[in-house]
């Protein structure tokens, strides 16, 4: 081990990095060049699973006979029409993930009111054209409509506008992007059935200079001008689109309604206070666990087994790091997992400082004996890591497929923390070795070693 | 210390601790005509409701007809499995219910019980999912085993016989299998315990901490048959297996402690895999010693020959 120096500081970098990172819930580094930007700006809050924090985790399924073959672009669509509608609802930090080729995976952390966002998400969505007159709302504004409702009165109770609906998403018939004239300058066409077609054209030719806004389940999601009449029954909705926004707005014209049926298969909710009290246990639990093994270490190894322990701390703080910059998100057997890697770290450790004991009895001197413990002690290390991780690969997959995030937590933290330890035996513990007994001579002080 | 000598009597003491597994597996189906290990509903579909009542709990018999009241065709919800949970709450089974269904029964159970309800847990899988993830454990179990094998075969390919290790490890991972599968079945006959998605996550760290220790062994085999050429095959093994003793008691110790750490003080949502990974782990370490290492000297002895002969050596 030459660059010992280098490593020193590599190292000492990267405790005071982890530091920074276990000890705060945002990142900021401002620029040193320029005071307007940051370098990082993050948040690094630790996410908490819906098992610690309660929540509510729904599996939706297609509602289609099982052979039949659905579309993954369908699903995807369907998988942001569901995410509109929850946020629609005001529940934040919604996350949905499309699981396999027919599920999508639904998690509403710490929500009281799962029977009521279950309700919303299995609703077909609405999708009207309504107009605005000459003073458009801002997108995004949640408003009243006069759909579906008789003889509606102009305000609400509370004094809110209701807006009449000229047609519904029930009247289209394509929605699609084009290119607009001006580059990055992206538009929609589409095309209305024939019935609808008349029905729009006496409208537009009324109302030109106005506003005519497209609302997805009563939130505008713009309010374009009519520019003409539109008598042929196609148009354009121009409104300075991205092409990504645009690309969303076909997608939501073209399927406001689902674009498949959903039905909830499986439904989880856990209680706030039952996850809090998991919380402080396992935390507890993890820190027992820790201590016993820092006084195992350094009983049973004298010094090697003190370097250890200082890898060992290195290593909850290097994976604490990871675990907040990735993010990972912690569920309880993710913490078990953690726990669980922890002492899968020390016997990197334990392998490498028996084959030391054995080099320093073969009487090799301490500076040989180091090096050799490592080169000798890698490959089983080695091997019997990559087996962990083949096991940690599978389950992640296993629970990937199900929604089962809870397996999934734990597969991820149990192969993060076999990489970390790997990393730590190889780096830490031997570097902090050398710097401390590189001068020593082992006559001197066998017991040191437990010899 | 001789363990290759007494190889047989080690996988004796296996099969007596497999064997009481295997009949408890048969109990249990024999009481529930299921399967071998009773099933919670990440399996077999259903709903667990676990709710906490503020103020005077309502009896089992009350909850139990509010069930069959909202019993329909379409959603049966008849004879529900109630238990009582510390002195305040009741944890209840029954068939997959939807969540417009548990509002409903929650706000009855408010509006005539009379106590404020805070619902602890909820989960409802329906049966189609259950059995749909057992059939994905048993191939997840497969493939880990498949890849593990495959893996040990690549990592040992200059030593001779190289797939030898891989069976020998994928033996010895079947065995800590039996073992964990056989320790769930009697905790779920005595304490009615139930298989869920934790439970194969710990059957899965198992297998994949009995392949890392038996891997240890090996390569010690690995190196030592390299080093030690003229020394006899079996005393070869056996004393790899010595010089890695240290390490696999000290690892064992550590990852037993951490465990021991969580069972005693980590939550009761996490217990049941806590010492499910325990036993496990136990039996992973012993196997990596006393089977995995032993069966190589079986294998390249061949003695399955004589297994069944009557051999004057052993006889006298």
């Amino acid at each position: 081990m030459r660059n010992k120096n280098t490593w020193l500081i590599l190292i000492g970098l990267l405790i005071a990095f982890s530091l920074w990172v276990d000890l705060s819930k945002y990142l900021k580094l401002p620029n040193p060049l320029n005071s307007a930007e940051y370098l990082i700006d993050r948040n690094v809050d630790t996410r908490l699973g819906l098992d610690l924090r309660g929540g509510l985790q729904a599996l939706l399924e297609a509602d289609v006979p099982a052979d039949t073959p659905i579309a993954a672009e369908d699903l995807a669509n369907a998988k942001s029409i569901l995410e509109n509608r929850a946020n629609a609802l005001g529940v934040s930090e919604v996350v949905m993930q499309v699981a396999g080729d027919r599920r999508i995976v639904a998690e509403f952390p710490g929500i009281s009111n799962p029977e009521e966002v279950v309700a919303a998400l299995k609703q077909t969505a609405l999708l009207e054209f309504v107009d605005m007159g000459a003073t458009p709302l801002p997108e995004g504004s949640v408003i009243q409509t006069d759909f579906g409702v008789e003889n509606a009165p102009a305000t609400t109770e509370s004094g809110e506008t209701i807006y009449h609906t000229v047609m519904t998403g029930a009247g289209l018939k394509t929605a699609a992007v084009q290119r607009g004239q001006l580059a990055n300058d992206y538009l929609i066409s589409f095309e209305l059935k024939p019935d609808t077609t008349t029905l729009f054209g006496e409208y537009t030719s009324t109302h030109i200079g106005q506003y005519l806004a497209i609302v997805l389940d009563k939130r505008v999601i713009s309010a374009p001008v009519i520019q003409s009449a539109i008598t042929d029954g196609a148009g354009q909705i121009s409104g300075n689109f991205t092409q990504d926004a645009a690309q969303t707005l076909a997608v939501q014209l073209r399927s406001g309604a689902l674009p498949i049926p959903i039905k909830v298969v499986e439904s989880r909710t856990v209680g706030p206070t039952l996850g809090e009290e998991s919380l402080r246990k396992s935390v507890t639990a993890g820190l027992i666990g820790l201590a016993v093994i820092i006084l195992f270490m350094a009983l049973y190894y004298r010094l090697p087994g003190i370097v250890a322990d200082l890898a060992l701390i290195c290593y909850a703080l290097f994976s604490l790091m990871l675990f907040k910059m990735i993010p990972v998100v912690l569920t309880l057997p993710g913490i078990a997992g953690f726990i669980l890697s922890v002492g899968m770290a020390v016997d990197a450790n334990v392998l490498i400082f028996e084959r030391l004991k054995e080099e320093l009895r073969g009487g090799r001197n301490l500076r040989q004996a180091i090096d050799l413990a490592w080169s000798r002690a890698w490959p089983s290390i080695r091997d019997s890591n990559i087996s962990t991780l083949i096991t940690s690969f599978i389950l992640f997959v296993f629970g990937s497929s199900f929604g089962a995030s809870i397996v999934k937590g734990f597969s991820v933290t149990l192969a993060l923390g076999v990489l970390v330890s790997m990393f730590t035996a190889i780096t830490v513990t031997r570097t902090f070795l050398h710097t401390l007994l590189d001068g020593v001579k082992l006559n001197d002080h066998p017991r040191w070693f437990g010899l | 210390m001789n363990i290759i000598k007494n190889r047989y009597l080690y996988f004796f003491i296996s099969l007596l601790i497999i064997l009481p597994g295997l009949v408890f597996m048969g109990l249990n189906w024999a009481k529930t005509k299921e399967g071998p290990l009773p099933l919670a509903i990440d399996f077999r579909g259903g709903s667990l409701l676990e709710l906490q009542f503020a103020g005077e709990r309502p009896t089992q018999e009350k909850i139990s007809s509010l069930y069959q009241e909202f019993s329909t065709e379409q959603e049966d919800l008849n004879a529900p499995i109630i238990q009582p949970l510390d002195q305040d709450a009741y944890s209840i089974r029954s068939k997959a219910m939807s969540d417009e269904t548990k509002g409903k029964l929650i706000a009855e159970m408010e509006a005539r019980f009379g106590a404020k309800i805070t619902v602890l847990n909820f989960t409802s899988v329906s049966p189609a999912i259950g059995a749909e993830a057992t059939n994905a454990a048993g191939f997840a179990v497969l493939m880990a085993a498949t890849a593990i094998l495959l893996y040990v075969w690549y990592a040992f390919r200059n030593v001779k016989h190289a797939y030898r290790y891989g069976a020998a490890a994928i033996i010895a991972m079947l065995h800590d299998v039996l073992v964990v599968l056989g320790a769930e079945a009697m905790f779920g006959y005595f304490l009615g315990w139930e298989a869920d998605a934790l439970f194969l996550t710990a059957l899965l760290t198992v297998i994949g901490f009995s392949v890392h220790d038996s891997i240890v062994v090996f390569d010690r085999v690995r190196e030592n048959s390299t080093v030690l050429r003229r020394v006899p095959y079996e005393t070869m093994v056996n004393h790899s297996i010595i010089q890695t003793l240290d390490r696999s008691i000290n690892t064992q110790l550590t990852v037993m402690l951490t465990l021991l750490a969580l069972a005693l003080f980590g939550g009761e949502s996490t217990r049941h895999f806590v010492i499910v990974l325990l036993v496990g782990i136990f039996s992973g370490t012993y196997s990596s010693i006393f089977n995995a290492a032993p069966i190589l000297v079986v294998w390249e002895n061949e003695e399955w020959k004589t297994w069944f002969k009557r051999n004057p050596a052993e006889a006298a």
